[in-house]
């Protein structure tokens, strides 16, 4: 009996070291997330006791290497809307249209095979994206509209915008095939068309889903890089919505291009300009984490109980 | 509908404008899901026709070039080959382990939601955000060389590991309990049940979401360009400290090269192979993502 | 499952064996290392040139290359200690001579090479030269020409469009210097970039745009954008090494005295200056040096390695 019970005591105390090392390997990502906010803060205030806040959040010239320096994130706030609002424009009404086509109109073989093909657009890296953005997308543009720079925010949103379909159309798809089929029987019952059923009972019944995954799909432009790095240029500047023209065929600068910008070039520098990178870097932060937890909230708040 | 409006024809014409909006609609749904499939496969056509004349042995065996001719993948190859095997043996058992305490031993408490909310947030991060992480870490705080194999493997892992935690999730809470209870009913502890039945089921599916996640990382480069990783390099890794360079970041130093067999002959070549790596990685990960499934069916 | 975790080991392990394995069979001789270079995106053409025919007889020895601007890699690389070359498109400056020396490091100056900084414009540019005080005219920072016509009436009557190098940039410290007639000084409304390449294709695709780098840039891309003339002269080796070309410059590269204790450093500086007078340097785009300096250069390092052992 005796061995029994000392056998029994090895035996728990190693099944609470294991217990003990995956709680501490689930903690990791707790300590991530303390160690990305203190990294982003540290860095940011040593930056706003050199540069102050006020110039920061309102100076309208964003030039960190180029004198006289300035170091005013609005142009890269507004290049990061421009381009995230012209790639939501080609992403998200697309993304919902092919939703409700695979959700209500395709049949089991056409969304077997379109919903992997739909993946793979979003499995293409960035930077291949950018690649196609600059070297074949802006020379077809350019063929047309003469006055296209090389470097554009149309280029780079249309392709960003084809590799967030996925994204939307996914989750989308996800949102509307919850709708139950009774509703809309029920709607057919009454004598309505496809459209209509769609339209005006699918489509609301799943609006939380659908709406969270537009502001998912935001928070990924919003942070995405190379291919507006590569295809954008890296000219920061108040974008004028007031001229489309001027919007989307001249470069642009987005708080991600200008990160890159000073990390290729400054990577050890104990310099104004690289602790402005984390600056930026903390700005964007909390707007992807920001519009993640909307997303979030929306999607658990408004679901529809069925 | 009034008997004068259904004699008129009125009724009729309404259906038929209905019917018609009802088939413009549909094709505008089918033109959206087609859209960004055709585009994305006449860019691809576009860059498989370029590389073609490109792509030999050579250009993966040889080291890039300033000569378009010689040019070759071989360094950015391994390094990324480098890195991403260090990534998934740094991610499977933190990703696996973190989802098998998730599922198996904690209970539902706040805790335990405020860890899984924080995985949530973690995988929504932007990658550059992590660079800026492995930048201010690794670099700075623990005074590691910029640039090197260990630094980008860990920066990628943090990227990659909520991901790997949650599908490690999905596939373990796919495990049926009967089998838990079954297991624990023999008499076996916690631990030995997990081993013997929880993971053996789940593998297909953790394997699936790993994967893919290994593939996102193939493509990674803006957190590598903040770790101080090179955009050349002649020579390739050969130990944890080297300095190395990867493929999506020789491309991107090669899509600056405006000489025309560069844009139009070596980059698309390079990015061929990108491609063929990613897309086998993803297609094995579907591969085990129907085993998965049939598994389940079996059931 | 035993079989997938053996898959999945292999997958890991091969990597490691094929680096483990692979680069051994091609180590002739046993030199081996990392070498750090940082500076000059002007520069950066020859010595990425140099560490790609290095590694050719020297395949273990790493040899990262970064084009970060003179300026910003004596800052952020070289004075810190974190690169053992800088290359540099202008003599270093006293002040980064002090701070360097006060970190305990001996900065070694070698030339390399004389460029001449071309200005060029789109192709279908009409004009075919320039003279310095119009290119002033259009860099100064007070008050400089918006629009082509600004600067000579029978030029286009659009906008300028201007790329350069940024402030971390020697090339941009020669050019203020020479154009503007102070160094640092200069417009501030153009897109600044370490990566020339990229002043390539921005000024290849617009027709109001211009922008300046060193001549390599430009004889690799001919077909791509026009050189002008400046002063009359057009930029080449030839009227560079001759001295007709205003804006013709020499090229360094600067060494931490104290890490030439390192074999494969010594070596691979060895290479680098034993070659600077010849194909190399030429094939690239610059005036190479000539022999009887490359002789004296070579002493002079010479000297220097003796001093550290």
């Amino acid at each position: 009996m005796e061995l029994d019970l000392h056998k029994q005591f090895r035996v728990d105390i190693k099944e609470h070291l294991v217990k003990f090392v995956f709680f501490s390997f689930a903690f990791l990502s707790v300590i991530t997330t303390v160690g990305i906010v203190v990294v982003l803060i540290t860095d940011s205030a040593i930056f706003f006791s050199e540069v102050s806040f006020f110039e920061f959040f309102t100076g309208t010239r964003w030039s960190p290497t180029i004198r006289p320096e300035e170091f005013g994130v609005l142009p890269l706030i507004s290049g990061t809307l421009t381009f995230t609002l012209v790639t939501s424009l080609i992403a998200i009404p697309t993304g919902l249209l092919a939703a409700i086509f695979l959700s209500e109109y395709a049949n089991e073989r056409v969304r077997s095979v379109l919903k992997p093909a739909l993946e793979v657009l979003a499995g293409i890296p960035t930077v291949v994206y950018g690649y196609f953005a600059l070297v074949y997308i802006t020379p077809m543009l350019k063929s047309f509209i003469p006055q296209l720079s090389t470097f554009n925010v149309l280029s780079a949103s249309i392709v960003v915008g084809i590799m967030i379909i996925p994204t939307i159309a996914s989750i989308s798809e996800d949102a509307m095939r919850a709708v139950p089929n009774t509703l809309r029987h029920a709607a057919f019952g009454l004598g309505v068309t496809k459209f209509q059923v769609t339209t005006s009972v699918v489509v609301p019944s799943a609006l939380s889903g659908i709406v969270s995954s537009f502001i998912l799909g935001i928070s990924r432009v919003i942070g995405e890089t190379m291919a507006v790095t590569i295809a954008g240029g890296n000219m920061s500047r108040m974008v004028n919505w007031l001229k489309p023209g001027e919007t989307l065929f001249e470069p642009v600068q987005t708080m991600t291009a200008a990160m890159v910008e000073i990390g290729v070039s400054d990577v050890t520098g104990d310099s104004v300009a690289y602790r402005s990178l984390f600056a930026v870097g903390l700005t964007l932060f909390a707007m992807t984490m920001v519009l993640n937890m909307v997303s979030a909230y929306i999607k658990r708040k408004y679901r529809e109980k069925y | 509908m009034a008997v004068k409006d259904i004699a008129s024809g009125a009724a009729e014409d309404n259906i038929r404008k209905e019917r018609i909006k009802g088939i413009v609609f549909q094709v505008f749904c089918v033109i959206a899901a087609l859209f960004g499939i055709v585009s994305l496969g006449a860019l691809l056509i576009y860059v498989i026709y370029e590389a073609a004349g490109w792509l030999d042995l050579e250009f993966i065996t040889n080291t890039p070039s300033r000569f378009a001719e010689k040019a070759g993948v071989r360094p950015p190859l391994l390094g990324s080959a480098f890195v991403i095997g260090l990534v998934a043996l740094f991610s499977l058992p933190l990703g696996v382990g973190s989802a098998i305490y998730l599922e198996e031993y904690s209970k539902q408490s706040f805790f335990r939601r405020f860890i899984e909310i924080n995985i949530a947030n973690l995988a929504g991060v932007p990658s550059i955000v992590y660079g800026l992480l492995g930048l201010g870490l690794f670099v700075s705080t623990f005074g590691m060389p910029h640039g090197i194999v260990l630094v980008g493997a860990f920066t990628l892992t943090l990227r990659v590991l909520p991901i790997v935690i949650v599908s490690s999730q999905e596939a373990i809470k796919a495990v049926p309990d009967l089998q838990r209870h079954a297991s624990l009913g023999l008499g076996t502890t916690r631990w030995q049940m997990i081993r013997t039945v929880v993971l053996p089921e789940a593998v297909p599916g953790i394997l699936t979401g790993t994967i893919i996640a290994l593939a996102n990382a193939m493509g990674e480069t803006a957190p590598l360009i903040m770790i101080g990783a090179a955009t050349t390099m002649f020579t390739s890794p050969h130990g944890l400290f080297s300095s190395f360079s990867a493929m999506p970041l020789q491309i991107y130093a090669w899509s600056d090269f405006p000489q025309s067999e560069f844009q139009h002959g070596v980059t698309p070549a390079a990015i061929v192979v990108l491609l063929i790596i990613i897309l086998s990685m993803n297609g094995i990960a579907v591969y085990f993502r129907n085993k998965f499934y049939q598994k389940k069916r079996q059931k | 499952m035993k079989k997938i975790l053996a898959i999945a080991l292999i997958a890991v392990i091969v990597p490691f064996a094929v680096f483990a394995g692979g680069e051994q069979e091609e180590a002739g001789e046993q030199l081996s290392g990392s070498i750090k270079i940082a500076g000059s995106s002007t520069v950066y053409p020859v010595t990425v040139a140099m560490a790609e025919e290095f590694s050719k007889l020297h395949p273990q020895v790493e040899i990262p290359v970064q084009s970060t601007g003179s300026g910003g890699g004596f800052k952020n690389f070289f004075i810190p200690g974190k690169t053992s070359i800088n290359d540099a498109s202008r003599p270093i400056k006293d002040s980064e001579l002090e701070a360097a020396r006060a970190n305990g490091i001996e900065p070694l100056e070698f030339q390399v090479g004389i460029d001449a900084v071309t200005i060029v414009v789109h192709k279908d540019f009409p004009a075919d030269t320039i003279t310095i005080d119009q290119l002033a005219h259009i860099w100064r920072p007070d008050d400089p020409a918006q629009k082509w016509s600004d600067v000579d009436p029978s030029w286009p009557d659009i906008e300028i469009e201007l790329y350069g190098p940024t402030s971390a940039s020697g090339t941009f410290d020669f050019f203020t210097e020479e154009v503007v007639g102070e160094g640092g000084a200069s417009r501030s409304d153009y897109q600044g970039t370490e990566q020339d390449n990229t002043i390539v294709q921005a000024v290849s695709g617009s027709k109001g745009a211009s922008g300046y780098f060193g001549m390599a840039y430009y004889l690799e891309n001919k077909d791509k954008v026009k050189a002008l003339k400046v002063n009359g002269v057009m930029p080449s080796i030839e009227t560079a090494k001759a001295g007709e070309y205003v804006l013709s410059r020499p090229l360094f590269i600067y060494v931490a005295k104290k890490e030439l204790i390192r074999p494969e450093l010594r070596e691979f500086v060895r290479f680098y200056l034993e070659r600077t007078d010849g194909e190399i340097v030429k094939q690239v785009g610059y005036v190479p040096m000539t022999t009887a300096d490359v002789e004296d250069y070579l002493a002079k390092f010479d000297e220097a390695v003796a001093d550290v052992q």
